[in-house]
Formats: structure tokens, C-alpha cells, sequence
């Protein structure tokens, strides 16, 4: 019996000991933080993809609390509901930001382009560029080593056999951007998602002139500048042989593509066009698509709250 | 004997194919493109038109920096266009097209077999004559000569080490040059010491070449100050600083030029065009290339003006053989496939090898077993499976750290493993990365 309360005297006088000193010591080597800091981190999805710049969710939300504005500040993950709450507990205004995502602009499917060389060396797209042109003659398309796909943390990026491309999953792309980094030519750039996922892209970066790049891939973009000609809101520009689409001034009117000789534009989730348009007079198929424009532009002027739903959703 | 004395390996050497093939010309093509990019450094800046006619030897393409090299015309002919072209590995690069007429040379190249022993210029001449005539390195690396013959303030040059190593398996064509234009090299060894200011010259020649060796050694004893040393069969030995140890024992610092430890290092090759270019007014318009290959039928050396399209030359060799797997430009060691032979010959491709198909695979990539062959084998003294590693995960600041830019890319490493893992395709990877921060880095200290 003595030995029992022999024990327990010992061990409670250690403890006591014990957790007086930890208490000195916490209070002594206390290091403030503020507690909005866990708030914050909490609704940030914990990711730590890196995508928003900071080393982790933990850096954006320190960089949250400390800056004056969140302008600037932005989880690509989480997007705009993300950064609302992010502001209501700050007591900030959030940054309004359009959801973006990944967007590989290269057509060079292997029927499109054909294949010059074989190549045996280290599966992955940063040293066979380093090496040579590629297994193409298209010395800016896709490689199709996927070093996009390893990069991904969503598994939002796959290798289309078929095409031999990298294929983007809307739904599950964050627009971290960790695939546009680890694209050596610079393929993969993050643009808005656009109204119902909507959008219109050059799908090709090469910068040769016409004949060559055609040479390289049929899908090529030559340069030939009719889809500047015919867009009405001034988004496309052509620099270096190549055609490029402001996402921010296009308004999806789907000229640019019906114009375009290659093929090079894209217009992406859209419907079927209605089969009514036959080799008819151009000016009667003109104001077809036109109907088309009618509402996406709207939609694409204010944001509709019905639309923000939907995102939570797809991320659900 | 001597050797250096880190690491190296001990290819098979292959040199039976095409040596002692004399160097035979190249003819002319009817059409020519000639690149600007023909060296290290900046491209050169085109100074003719399209339209003009051109003779041989006239200027077609100015230096664009102090690191550059002129390019000079090696037909005569008219400019057609100024263009982009295709290089061998189908990468664009800037270029001069022109229609090859007739053979008409400028006026003031001797163009005499006659061998012009004295040089009355002075230094400073000698180098701009060198500079001039656009005379790169011709061992590989086309870094722009006039340029190491002008060593940094404070620095002297005490020796001139004379590259006739070539220890790349295969080639043969320094060999060849040897054999065939010694008293020239001999002579051009003399102009460059003059212009150096020096009175010791070192000819370093593998023991594989005996029948050079005893010629040289022949040729050298009739002039003052310049020994022929030869050397161990240990490649890579034709490596400036690999050299420079084995020649006077001593080892250039991590990240130093030669000239630190008072050396300057040229390839017998470019010595031949120094010597033409400085006697004989001649610039640097061609090659002597080895083309060669187990089943080609006629692998020789060629004396190759540049602009002439590779596959001409291929075609004089026999043409390709049916069982190539793979057509590499330069030595199977550092050498890269080409998927393009219709590209122009320049001063940088010494020599084309055909690789049958069987020859040709890489083996399969096994684990690394942690054997450390590849640390033993790497003749800078660097770890290649622990670079190769961080090459893969992307740490750039370690791969800086751990001497990533000393890396020769010889591929002793990958030569040496016996899991065949890809070590030089990594390390070149991570290499051009880590050099692509330190530049920037010294780009944003300058501003």
C-alpha cells in the first residue's frame, strides 16, 4: 500500500513540477500570432498546391491577414467564393477574380502532324527539349511526354492516346498553374473558364512563318490574320505568324472560328452548331452564330450569381 | 606516360574505319546555306543583301559581340535570301541562302600550295587577322579564338597547349589533318606563340596515333620551344582542362578559365586555319570532317566548305547505309542524333557516325545500385547520380552547390553505369536550367 502512494506522490510532484515549469516556459517563448491566421487557413481548401504563389495555404493566409488589401492575393483552387470568405473574416473587400483554367494550346494530334524521328531517351518533355525539336518537325508544339500530367496534383491532366495530347478535366482543374510551369514550351497557359465553360482558343503557338509551320502540322495557326479581320471586338492579335485570343475582350461570337483556314481556333464546349448552314451565300450564315453571341455576352458582362453556385459544385 | 588523373574512361576507340583516309574535297553544291550561328556567343549580323554576288572569302556576316565570330562567304554566287533555316536537331536558326556560281576567290587569299614560313606581324596584328578570318575552336565547343589569345588583365599566358588528342571514338579527321598538314600546324603553332608572347608550346597526342606522334615529334624537333607529348589512351583527354593536367600537371580551378593556371588551349585543326588565315589570308570557309560508320561503304575525311549540305557529303561517303539506326553529329560520346542531314556543314560539326540499328538502342534504365562508378569514372570530380537525382526533383540551388556548371558533358557517367541509367540527360538538363538562373541572377546584379 506504501508503495502505491510512495509512487503516486512522486509521479503527481513531478508532474506538478513539470507542468509549473512548461507553463513559465510557454509563457516565456510565447510567439503571437494572430488568431485570424487559423481562421483564414481553415476555409482555404489545404491544397498546398503552391498555385497562389505562397509555399503553402498557411503562407497565403499569413500573406492574407498581413496585407492591407487582398488585391493580388488569390487561391486559384478555391477561386472567388474561396476569397469572399477569406474577406469576410478579414473584413476586406476580396479581389473579384473569374475562375481560370488550364488551357493546352497545341492541336498537333498525330494525324495533324507527323511523325519525323523516333525518339529513345528520357521520357520526359524538359530534356527532349533540350535535345532537339522533338519527334515532329513543330519546333514550339506539344511533346507529349506529359510532364503536365506528373505535375498535376488533381490528376485534372491526362495523355490522350489517340492524339497524343494533354488532355485538360474542366471540373477538376484548380488553375494552379503547376502545368503551365512545367511545360517547357510554354503550351499550357491559365485562361478564364468562361460563361458555362465557354471559350475560344488558338490552339497553337507556332511562331514560323505560314508555309513552315503548316509543313510542321495541318492544324497550324499561319498567321494569315483573317480571324483579326473578322472579329468585331478587337480580341485577336497576330505577332510572329501567330494568332492569339484576349480572353478578356472576347465575346465568343464564333466568327474567328468559322474564318480560320486551319482549324487552329477552337471553340470549346460550345453546342453543335445547327447543321443549317450548307454552302450558302456567306453573309446568310453570318448572322447565325450571331444569335449564339446574344446571351453569353451578358453573362460574360456580369457575372450572374447563378454561376458561382455551379463552381462550388463542380469542386463538390 | 602521361595522363590526367581523375576519373575517365576507356571507349573503344573505332578510329580503323576511316583513318588514314586522306582528306578529300567536298564538291560544290549548286545551292548553299550558310548559318549565322556557327559558334558560341552571339550570331553573327549579316552585312550583304539579297541580290549581291559574292566571292569566296568575302564577309558575309559580321561578329555580333565580343564573344562572336565573322562569317565569310565559302562560294562565290549570289545571295537569293536571308532566312531561318532548319539546323540538324530541327531547331530554327538564322542563315544566308545563296546560288552557288562559278569559283571565283577573292584576289588577296593565296591560294598556292607553297608553305609561307615567316610571319613579320606583330601580336596585336596576328589576333585581329584572327578575328577577322572567324576563326572558332574546331575541337567542338566554337568558343571564338581571338578571344582566348586576349587573357584577362593580370592573367599571362605561359604555355600553349595544342590539342591533337581527339579522343573521341571514331573521328579521325585531327589525325588526318596531322599527318597531312604537320609543317603547317607547326608554322601556325609559331604565329600563335608570337601573338601569345610565349616561348613554350606543347603538342599532346594519344599514344593511338604513332604514326602522328613520330611526325610531329620530327616537325617539332627542327623548332624552338615546342615539345609533342604523348600521351595515355584515356578518354576525355581532348577536354581543355583534362588536357591542360595531363600535359603540365596542373588542374584549372572549379569555374576558371585555363588561362588561370597560364595556359591556352587550341585543336590542331583550328592551329591549320590560324595558319591560313594568318599566311594565306585565307578565313575559315570549311572542315576537315570525319564521316564514318561500321557499315558505310566509304568513310573517309573531308575537307568540307561550309554551307554544303550534309547529306552531299554523306553521298560522297557511300551514302546512308540501310541498317543505320541513328546518325550522330560528332563523336558517339558527346556527339547528339540529327533527324536532318539535308542541314549545311559549319563549323561546328566535326564529323558524322552512323550507328547501326542494333548499336543504336539505349538499354533499358535500371535502379541505380549505388555502385558510385559514375563518381569514379567523372573526370571533374562530381557526383553524377546524386545530380542526375536532383535534376529530376528540380532542386536547382542544390545542383549549384554541388558544382552542376563544372559539368564537361563527356558522358563518362553514362558510359560507365552499369544500370544504364540516363545520367547526361539529366545533368545536361539540369545544367542549362542552373545556367539559365546564374545568368539571370548576374543580369539582375548588373542592373
Amino acid at each position: 500500500m506504501n508503495l502505491v502512494l510512495i509512487s503516486l506522490a512522486v509521479l503527481g510532484i513531478t508532474g506538478l513540477v513539470a507542468a509549473v515549469l512548461l507553463y513559465f516556459v510557454a509563457q516565456k517563448f510565447k510567439v503571437e500570432e494572430d488568431p485570424r491566421i487559423d481562421q483564414v487557413q481553415e476555409v482555404l481548401p489545404g491544397a498546398n498546391c503552391g498555385g497562389c504563389g505562397f509555399a503553402g495555404c498557411r503562407a497565403l493566409a499569413e500573406a492574407c491577414v498581413k496585407a492591407d488589401s487582398l488585391d493580388g492575393l488569390l487561391c486559384p483552387v478555391g477561386g472567388a467564393p474561396t476569397m469572399q470568405k477569406v474577406g469576410e473574416i478579414l473584413g476586406k473587400a476580396a479581389a473579384a477574380a473569374e475562375p481560370k483554367v488550364a488551357v493546352v494550346r497545341c492541336n498537333g494530334t498525330c494525324e495533324a502532324r507527323p511523325r519525323t524521328s523516333e525518339y529513345d531517351g528520357v521520357h520526359s518533355c524538359q530534356i527532349m527539349h533540350n535535345l532537339y525539336v522533338g519527334e515532329t518537325a513543330c519546333p514550339f508544339g506539344c511533346l507529349g511526354c506529359g510532364d503536365c500530367v506528373a505535375a498535376c496534383q488533381f490528376g485534372a491532366i491526362r495523355i490522350d492516346e489517340k492524339m497524343g495530347l494533354p488532355v485538360v478535366d474542366d471540373e477538376k482543374c484548380t488553375a494552379c498553374g503547376k502545368c503551365a510551369k512545367a511545360c517547357p514550351r510554354n503550351i499550357i497557359e491559365l485562361r478564364n473558364k468562361g460563361p458555362k465553360n465557354r471559350r475560344m482558343v488558338v490552339e497553337c503557338v507556332n511562331k514560323d512563318k505560314g508555309a513552315v509551320a503548316r509543313k510542321a502540322c495541318l492544324n497550324a495557326c499561319i498567321g494569315c490574320g483573317k480571324c483579326q479581320k473578322v472579329c468585331p471586338f478587337e480580341a485577336i492579335t497576330v505577332e510572329n505568324n501567330l494568332a492569339y485570343i484576349d480572353f478578356t475582350k472576347c465575346r465568343l461570337c464564333r466568327k474567328c472560328e468559322a474564318e480560320c483556314p486551319t482549324g487552329a481556333i477552337h471553340a470549346v464546349n460550345f453546342p453543335p452548331r445547327k447543321p443549317a448552314e450548307p454552302a450558302a451565300a456567306k453573309p446568310a450564315a453570318a448572322p447565325a452564330p450571331a444569335k449564339t453571341v446574344a446571351e453569353p455576352v451578358k453573362t460574360v458582362a456580369e457575372p450572374t450569381p447563378a454561376e458561382q453556385p455551379k463552381q462550388e459544385e463542380a469542386k463538390a | 606516360m602521361n595522363t590526367f588523373r581523375i576519373g575517365g574512361v576507356h571507349p573503344h576507340d573505332n578510329k580503323v574505319y576511316s583513318a588514314h583516309q586522306s582528306i578529300s574535297e567536298c564538291p560544290l553544291p549548286p545551292k548553299a546555306i550558310i548559318p549565322l550561328v556557327q559558334h558560341i556567343g552571339a550570331p553573327a549580323q549579316p552585312v550583304v543583301e539579297k541580290g549581291q554576288k559574292v566571292k569566296v572569302g568575302e564577309l558575309l556576316a559580321k561578329a555580333g559581340g565580343f564573344v562572336s565570330a565573322n562569317v565569310h562567304a565559302p562560294f562565290s554566287g549570289t545571295i537569293t535570301k536571308i532566312d531561318a533555316t532548319t539546323d540538324a536537331w530541327g531547331m530554327r536558326m538564322p542563315a544566308i541562302f545563296m546560288d552557288v556560281e562559278g569559283d571565283e576567290w577573292l584576289e588577296t587569299i593565296d591560294r598556292s600550295a607553297a608553305i609561307k614560313r615567316d610571319c613579320p606581324l606583330e601580336a596585336k596584328e596576328i589576333v585581329d587577322k584572327i578575328a577577322t578570318a572567324g576563326i572558332v575552336g574546331l575541337g567542338g565547343a566554337c568558343f571564338p579564338t581571338h578571344v582566348k589569345l586576349l587573357p584577362p588583365p593580370g592573367k599571362k599566358a605561359e604555355v600553349l597547349i595544342v590539342n591533337g588528342v581527339e579522343c573521341e571514338p571514331y573521328l579521325t579527321c585531327d589525325h588526318q589533318l596531322m599527318l597531312e598538314h604537320g609543317e603547317e600546324i607547326i608554322i601556325g603553332i609559331q604565329i600563335l606563340m608570337k601573338a601569345l608572347g610565349i616561348n613554350r608550346a606543347i603538342i599532346g597526342i594519344e599514344k593511338n596515333k604513332p604514326d602522328a606522334i613520330d611526325y610531329m615529334k620530327q616537325l617539332a624537333s627542327k623548332a624552338l620551344g615546342i615539345e609533342v607529348k604523348p600521351l595515355k589512351l584515356k578518354y576525355p583527354q581532348g577536354g581543355e582542362k583534362q588536357l591542360i593536367d595531363a600535359c603540365i600537371g596542373r588542374q584549372v580551378p572549379s569555374g576558371a578559365l585555363p588561362i588561370e593556371v597560364g595556359a591556352v588551349v587550341d585543336n590542331v585543326a583550328t592551329i591549320y586555319a590560324v595558319y591560313e588565315a594568318v599566311q594565306k589570308n585565307k578565313p575559315l570557309i570549311s572542315r576537315v570532317m570525319t564521316v564514318t560508320g561500321k557499315s558505310l561503304s566509304k568513310p573517309g575525311n573531308y575537307s568540307v566548305r561550309f554551307g554544303t549540305p550534309l547529306s552531299d557529303v554523306v553521298a560522297l561517303a557511300g551514302g546512308v547505309p540501310e541498317d543505320t539506326g541513328k546518325i550522330i553529329g560528332g563523336g558517339p560520346m558527346m556527339g547528339r542524333a540529327m533527324n536532318n542531314i539535308d542541314m549545311p556543314a559549319n563549323k561546328r560539326v566535326s564529323g558524322l557516325l552512323f550507328l547501326p540499328e542494333n548499336e543504336s538502342r539505349r538499354a533499358e534504365v535500371e535502379n541505380c545500385i549505388r555502385c558510385a562508378k559514375c563518381v569514379s569514372a567523372c573526370p571533374m570530380g562530381l557526383e553524377p547520380y546524386l545530380l542526375s537525382k536532383q535534376a529530376a526533383l528540380g532542386m536547382w540551388d542544390e545542383m549549384e552547390k554541388h558544382s552542376i556548371m563544372d559539368c564537361i558533358e563527356c558522358g563518362c557517367c553514362m558510359f560507365t553505369c552499369p544500370s544504364h541509367r540516363p545520367l547526361l540527360d539529366y545533368v545536361r538538363m539540369g545544367k542549362a536550367k542552373v545556367g539559365g538562373i546564374i545568368r539571370a541572377r548576374q543580369a539582375a546584379q548588373k542592373k
